[in-house]
């Protein structure tokens, strides 16, 4: 659907790794050269006509997000630099805080690299122990194994919503309500879902959310964590400067400005707030559900079709979301990327920063497509008929 | 060189690349070497007494262009000096930069004479050149 939105679509692509990054429509790209062109200036400082209406935008944009997420308020609404940046910062600016040596926090081995590398360095400096959740036998995280690895030392859930190779669905609404009776803290990675399903900060019950612009159509270099206020108000900063001060004193006596801003120092990515504040309404527009709804039946499609291909080994074919792990039999995945990319199928191969899922699975790399809402029937024949001649891949990549 | 024997030296060294399994034995110098632009990750470990290389032997998972290159390499550089085997790297190296080398050298590596107008598979080319660069610079301590 909207492939016309996409400039990128009109040079006869396929375009399948999406859970790396997407393509952006042409409204977010206007929404941020109007701001290179038109309206360049700095926010919260000017008092001109330019400021002004930039000013308008990014709070806006805080509006925006508090609606699509289903926050209390936009007050709960922090813009950083992506996932990576949000986590490192509810990791070092409030468990570092809040947590202490012999707490248990757990995790899956299905987390991307962003959502485990923080906790093991938390754990080398204060001493909080990880656990890791079992996986099922098609490597998804059951709420049955969720109560299971709870203890009464657990203090911290910290899952991806959806995991970006296998793409399985955490029921997060379920494990949500028993963090909630437990007093546990529940951070979700929404890098692979937010841009793809309706996520509900209070409905799931969830402390900490955090996602990225440029996986849902908006510009790289911006992303959100989304909190509670009490907990951002309990939170440290872990970037000093500009903004975030009420004063600061010759007698190093300081004092901070309140969430979100205290979390903002020095010139925040304006042109790529306004680019996500854009791009999260086109998304909003075409309406989550309708976005999920296309990519699992598609996904499907793929599925049904992969099959008839005797060399095809699909890793998550039952998982309900647009992403699909797959190798050609005896074929190195990164040699079949090339070869796909021979005939302008952009995938992408490797361990996709889950380096401790080959402990599940079994298999160090595969071949990931990840669809979104402007992938179609199409496409999927194209990949379906350059696979199936793949027995000729090595006249192709070498 | 004509490309369908090119692909054949090339493929033949990928589905059965030879001196493949590492050793247990500590008089082999040993590293991993993995790139930054791809996801080829090999181990690769090389024994040499007297100035000679005596055995390079490697493992891991890399990709068609990776593996054959090693397979091809260690056939080349056993039994030669260390002094001749940086000689073979430079002009191998030399050979993918697209500048004069030294064709009789290199033997069978003239294979990825063309690797160059791929870019993307130049460090896959390149891997074990550098690997066992590392390594004998670990040798002279450097």
């Amino acid at each position: 659907m909207h492939r016309e939105d996409f400039p990128m679509l009109n040079s006869d692509i396929v375009y399948f790794d999406n859970g790396a990054t997407t393509l952006k429509p042409n409204c977010v790209v206007r929404s941020m050269v109007d701001y290179y062109t038109k309206h360049t200036s700095n926010i919260h400082r000017g008092d001109y006509d330019a400021a002004i209406t930039t000013n308008k935008l990014y709070d806006e944009a805080r509006e925006v997000v508090r609606d699509f997420i289903n926050c209390n308020s936009s007050k709960e609404v922090v813009f950083t630099s992506g996932t990576t940046a949000s986590i490192n910062m509810v990791v070092f600016g409030y468990m570092k805080k809040h947590l202490k040596r012999g707490d248990e926090i757990l995790l899956t081995k299905s987390e991307h690299a962003s959502n485990v590398l923080p906790w093991i360095k938390l754990s080398e400096e204060i001493g909080i122990v990880i656990k890791y959740i079992p996986l099922n036998e098609e490597f998804a995280l059951t709420v049955d194994n969720v109560i299971k690895s709870i203890h009464s030392n657990t203090k911290v859930i910290s899952i991806a919503h959806v995991t970006n190779v296998i793409g399985d669905v955490r029921n997060i609404e379920a494990i949500g309500q028993i963090c909630k009776e437990k007093g546990i803290l529940f951070h979700v990675d929404g890098a692979q879902s937010v841009p793809h399903m309706k996520v509900d900060f209070r409905k799931c019950n969830i402390d900490f959310l955090s996602f990225s612009g440029h996986k849902m159509l908006g510009p790289t270099g911006v992303g959100v964590l989304v909190g509670k206020y009490n907990l951002l108000e309990d939170m440290d900063p872990i970037f000093f400067g500009g903004g975030m001060n009420q004063f600061f004193e010759a007698d190093n006596r300081y004092e901070f400005k309140n969430s979100p801003v205290k979390f903002e120092a020095g010139t925040p990515p304006i042109a790529e707030v306004i680019g996500l504040k854009r791009a999260i309404e086109y998304l909003m527009d075409i309406g989550m559900d309708n976005i999920h709804k296309h990519e699992v039946e598609l996904k499907k499609y793929m599925v049904s079709e992969l099959e008839k291909i005797p060399n095809i080994v699909m890793y998550n074919k039952n998982s309900d979301s647009g992403i699909l792990a797959f190798n050609i039999m005896d074929v190195f995945s990164q040699d079949t990327s090339i070869y796909l990319n021979h005939y302008k199928i952009y995938v992408r191969a490797g361990n996709h920063c889950t380096k401790m899922l080959k402990d599940e699975i079994n298999i160090k790399n595969t071949v990931r497509v990840s669809m979104y809402l402007y992938n179609n029937k199409s496409d999927v024949d194209k990949l379906i008929h350059v696979l199936k001649q793949s027995k000729d891949i090595f006249k192709i990549v070498i | 060189m004509d490309s369908n024997l090119r692909r054949e030296i090339i493929l033949d060294n990928y589905q059965h690349p030879m001196h493949r399994g590492l050793v247990l034995d500590d008089s082999y110098l040993k590293t991993n070497y993995n790139s930054e632009s791809c996801i080829d990750n090999l181990d690769l470990m090389m024994k040499v007494e007297d100035g000679i290389i005596k055995d390079i032997v490697f493992d891991g998972e890399a990709c068609a262009i990776s593996t054959s290159a090693t397979s091809i390499f260690i056939r080349s550089l056993i039994g030669k000096s260390v002094s001749e085997a940086k000689n073979i790297i430079r002009n191998y190296q030399n050979m993918l930069d697209e500048v004069e080398y030294d064709k009789e050298l290199l033997g069978e590596l003239v294979v990825y004479d063309e690797i160059s107008r791929q870019p993307n598979r130049m460090n896959c080319a390149l891997l074990p050149s550098r690997a066992i660069t590392k390594m004998i610079e670990e040798l002279e301590g450097k």
